[in-house]
C-alpha cells in the first residue's frame, strides 16, 4: 500500500469519527434522568469516546485492508456451499433434523431452559412456515401476521373457558376464525400492490391489538385472559394430585409425578403442528392452486391471460397461512395458560417476516435455520436483557446486506414442466 | 359548533406535524421506492434531540425565540446525520437488490435505533415543561370557548414556512430538479452526469431534517417523550403518505392533515379508545376506492 492511500484512509476515518461524534454525541453522551421536578443531564463522555474511537479504528482497519471484501466473499462462500449441501443432500439433512428434534428430549443435557428454548423456536418454525405459505410461495408481503395468531390465541383462550371444551376441539376451531379472519382482510385488500398490501396489514395487526385492548367485555382488555385450561395427554392430564375420578399422565404410566411430563407433551405437540405445516406445504405446493401461487409471485399479469383468478387464489393462500397462525396461537395460549394483548405486538410480525425472508424466501429449510439463527442470538443475548435487541436488528441489517436472497435462496418453481434440466 | 371548531384547530395542528413526516417517506419511496421503515425511528431522535438541547437551553436562560431557533438548528443537524448514516449503512449496499430486502433491512435498522434509545436514554417518559403557554381565546360568551394556543400557530406557521422553502428546492433549484429525474429514471439521470448517490443522500438529510422538526413540534405539544413514540407516529405518517397518494408530496402534505383531522375528530365525537383504528380504517376504505391514493398518479403496469 502506498503512502497516499494510508493518509487517504485515515482523512476517511477521521471523516467517520466525526460522524460518530455527531450521531453519539447527543444521544449517549447526554443522558437524561428525572430528578425530582422536571429533567437533568447526565453526561457519559466517556462511552462516547470509547465509542467514537472504535468507529475510527474499525473503519481504518477496513480501509487498510478492504476487509470488507473478504469478508463478504467469504461469508457468501460459506452460505452457499451451505446450500449446496442442503440442496443436494436436502431429504438427508431433513431426516437428521427430524430425529434429531425427535430425540432431543431425551438428550443428556437438555433441562427445562433448553426445552422452553426449543419449544419457542418450534413455534416460531411454524409461525414462519405459515407465514412462508403467504410470502414466500404467492409472494404477498403480510406484516400483520401477529393478528391471525393473536385471534387464534384468544379464540382458543375463549372457547376453553367458556365452554370448556378439550384442546383437541378448539385447535381447529381457532384455526377456523383465524382463516375467516384472514378472508375477511384479504378480501378488500388483495387487488393492492405489494408495498400498499404490507403497510394495510400492519394497520390490520395494530387494529386487532387496540380491539383487544379495549374490548373489555370480552379481551378483559390489557389484563388478558388467565386460567386457560393446560392440554391433555388424550384425556390424563398432567397433574400431581387429579381430581376424584380422574387418572392423572404420571398414575395412568406408573411414573414418578415431574413438570417435565407436560413440557416434554407440549414439545413433541409443536413439533407435529410444525411438521403437519410443512407436510401441508410441501404437498400443496404440486397442487394446481400451490403452483397458481408460484406463478402469481412471478408474474401476475402472464397468469390473468392464462385464466387465472389473482384474487382468489391470493385469498386462498392468505386464509391458509392465517389457518396456520391460528393453530399455533392456541398453542401458544395452552402454552402459557395466560395470554395479553402484550403477547401480539408488531414486533412479533417483524420478527416472524424476518424468519422467512432471511431464511430465503419459500425455503422451508431456510425457515429452521434462520428461527434457529434469530431466536438463538436473542438468547444469547438474554443476560444482556438491553442489548438483545439491538443484536437481533443489527443480525437482520447486516444479513440482508451481504445475504439480500436469504441464507437459503429458493425461487425455484416447485415443477417443471420438462423435468429438471440439469 | 364551537366544540367543531375546537376539533378543526387541534387535528390541523396534529396534521401538520404528520404530514411533516410524511414528507420523508413520500421522498424516499418515490425516489428510491422502498418503504422507509426507520423514518419513525428517525423523527423519535429528533424530539430527543429536541429534547436535550431544549434542556441544556433552558439552563442558560436565552430569550425563547433565540432558543426555538437554535434547538429547531441543531435537531435537523444531528438528525440529518442519523439519515444519512442509515442510508449508507443499511440501504445503500442493497440497492438494486430484490424489493423486500430494504424493507427487511429497514425493519431491522428501526429495531436497532428504537433498542439503541432505550439503552441510552432510558426506557421511562420524559416529562418536559411546557415552553410555550398562553393563547387565545374565541367566543367568549358561549358555553365552549374555543383556544387556539400560541404554540399551535407556531406549529401551523412553521410548518408552512418549511413547506414553503420545501417546495421552492425541489421545484427551483438544480437539486430538485436532479431529485425529480432521479425518481423518473436513475440510469438516464446518471448518463446525464447527475451524481444519483449524492442525490439521494440528500434526500434522506431533507427528509431527516422534516422529521426532526416534527419531532421537536412533538416534544413541545405533547410535553412527553419515550422511545417508543417513532412507531405509531410513524405507521400513521406512512398511512398519511399513502392516502395523498405515495410519491406525491402535495399528496403528502394533504394525507397528513387528513389523518390529523380524521383522528382528532374521531376521538371527539366517536371513541377516544378506537382514535388509533380510525386512521387504519380510513386508510382501508380509501385504498379500496381510490387505488393510488388522492393525488398519486395512476400505475400502469407494462409486460
Amino acid at each position: 500500500m502506498e503512502k497516499k492511500d494510508i493518509i487517504q484512509s485515515f482523512k476517511d476515518s477521521l471523516f467517520t469519527g466525526l460522524i460518530a461524534l455527531a450521531l453519539f454525541g447527543p444521544i449517549v453522551g447526554l443522558r437524561t434522568a428525572s430528578k425530582g421536578e422536571g429533567l437533568f443531564i447526565t453526561p457519559q463522555w466517556g462511552i462516547v469516546f470509547l465509542l467514537v474511537g472504535l468507529c475510527i479504528l474499525g473503519r481504518f482497519l477496513i480501509n487498510l485492508n478492504s476487509a470488507r471484501k473478504t469478508e463478504i466473499t467469504f461469508f457468501s462462500k460459506f452460505t452457499s456451499k451451505f446450500s449446496a449441501i442442503t440442496k443436494d443432500k436436502a431429504k438427508h439433512f431433513a431426516i437428521t433434523a427430524i430425529l434429531f428434534a425427535v430425540v432431543f428430549p431425551f438428550l443428556p443435557f437438555t433441562d427445562r431452559y433448553f426445552m422452553d428454548v426449543a419449544i419457542m423456536i418450534l413455534t416460531y418454525i411454524m409461525l414462519g412456515w405459515g407465514l412462508n405459505i403467504v410470502v414466500g410461495l404467492a409472494g404477498l408481503l403480510d406484516l400483520g401476521y401477529v393478528a391471525f395468531y393473536a385471534v387464534g390465541a384468544y379464540s382458543y383462550a375463549l372457547i376453553a373457558t367458556t365452554f370448556g371444551w378439550s384442546f383437541w376441539i378448539c385447535l381447529p376451531l381457532a384455526g377456523v376464525f383465524a382463516a375467516f379472519f384472514g378472508i375477511l382482510l384479504g378480501f378488500p385488500v388483495l387487488r393492492l400492490r405489494g408495498d400498499y398490501l404490507a403497510i394495510v396489514t400492519l394497520g390490520f395487526g395494530e387494529i386487532i391489538r387496540i380491539i383487544l385492548i379495549n374490548w373489555y367485555e370480552v379481551t378483559n382488555g390489557p389484563d388478558g385472559i388467565t386460567g386457560i385450561p393446560r392440554p391433555s395427554f388424550f384425556g390424563l392430564p398432567f397433574k400431581r394430585s387429579p381430581d376424584e375420578g380422574e387418572t392423572s399422565f404420571h398414575l395412568f404410566f406408573n411414573l414418578e409425578y415431574s413438570t417435565m411430563h407436560r413440557i416434554i407433551f407440549l414439545y413433541y405437540l409443536i413439533l407435529v403442528l410444525a411438521l403437519i405445516t410443512n407436510y401441508f406445504t410441501l404437498k400443496i405446493r404440486k397442487l394446481p392452486v400451490g403452483r397458481a401461487w408460484e406463478a402469481l409471485r412471478e408474474d401476475e399479469i402472464a397468469c390473468k391471460s392464462l385464466g387465472v383468478n389473482p384474487t382468489n387464489t391470493k385469498l386462498t393462500a392468505f386464509a391458509i397461512g392465517a389457518m396456520f397462525g391460528g393453530f399455533a396461537g392456541s398453542f401458544f395460549a395452552t402454552r402459557q395458560a395466560f395470554i395479553s394483548p402484550e403477547s401480539f405486538t408488531f414486533i412479533e410480525s417483524a420478527i416472524i417476516v424476518a424468519i422467512v425472508v432471511l431464511g430465503g424466501m419459500g425455503s422451508q429449510t431456510g425457515v429452521v435455520l434462520a428461527s434457529i439463527f434469530l431466536i438463538g442470538i436473542t438468547e444469547m443475548f438474554r443476560d444482556l436483557e438491553q442489548f438483545r435487541m439491538i443484536a437481533f436488528g443489527g443480525a437482520m441489517v447486516l444479513i440482508m446486506v451481504f445475504k439480500p436472497k436469504g441464507i437459503l435462496a429458493n425461487r425455484k418453481p416447485t415443477i417443471l414442466m420438462h423435468g429438471d434440466k440439469k | 359548533m364551537e366544540y367543531f371548531i375546537q376539533q378543526l384547530v387541534n387535528g390541523i395542528t396534529l396534521g401538520s406535524i404528520y404530514g411533516l413526516i410524511a414528507i420523508g417517506y413520500t421522498m424516499v419511496y418515490g425516489i428510491i421506492g422502498m418503504i422507509n421503515f426507520a423514518h419513525g425511528d428517525i423523527f423519535m431522535i429528533g424530539a430527543f434531540v429536541a429534547l436535550i438541547s431544549f434542556i441544556i437551553f433552558g439552563l442558560t436562560g436565552v430569550a425563547l425565540p433565540i432558543i426555538l431557533l437554535l434547538v429547531l438548528l441543531i435537531a435537523m443537524l444531528f438528525t440529518a446525520c442519523y439519515g444519512w448514516t442509515v442510508e449508507k449503512l443499511a440501504y445503500k449496499p442493497l440497492r438494486g437488490s430484490f424489493r423486500l430486502a430494504p424493507l427487511i433491512s429497514a425493519l431491522g435498522m428501526s429495531i436497532v435505533l428504537q433498542n439503541y434509545v432505550q439503552v441510552a436514554q432510558g426506557a421511562r417518559v420524559k416529562p418536559m415543561q411546557p415552553l410555550i403557554s398562553g393563547g387565545l381565546e374565541f367566543f367568549k360568551n358561549s358555553e365552549f370557548i374555543v383556544t387556539v394556543s400560541y404554540l399551535q400557530i407556531f406549529i401551523v406557521i412553521l410548518t408552512i414556512i418549511l413547506m414553503g422553502i420545501f417546495t421552492y428546492l425541489i421545484t427551483k433549484t438544480d437539486l430538485g430538479r436532479a431529485q425529480r429525474a432521479c425518481e423518473q429514471d436513475r440510469t438516464m439521470t446518471a448518463l446525464l452526469g447527475i451524481n444519483v448517490d449524492r442525490t439521494i443522500s440528500i434526500t434522506f438529510i431533507i427528509g431527516s431534517s422534516l422529521a426532526s422538526v416534527a419531532g421537536m413540534m412533538f416534544v413541545l405539544y405533547y410535553g412527553v417523550i419515550d422511545f417508543y413514540i417513532g412507531f405509531l407516529a410513524g405507521i400513521k405518517a406512512f398511512t398519511a403518505a399513502v392516502l395523498g397518494g405515495i410519491g406525491s408530496l402535495p399528496g403528502a402534505m394533504l394525507g397528513g392533515l387528513l389523518i390529523g383531522l380524521i383522528e382528532t375528530f374521531w376521538a371527539g365525537y366517536v371513541s377516544l379508545e378506537y382514535k388509533d383504528v380510525a386512521a387504519f380504517s380510513v386508510l382501508i376504505v380509501v385504498l379500496i376506492f381510490f387505488p393510488t391514493g388522492f393525488l398519486g398518479k395512476p400505475d400502469i403496469e407494462k409486460v
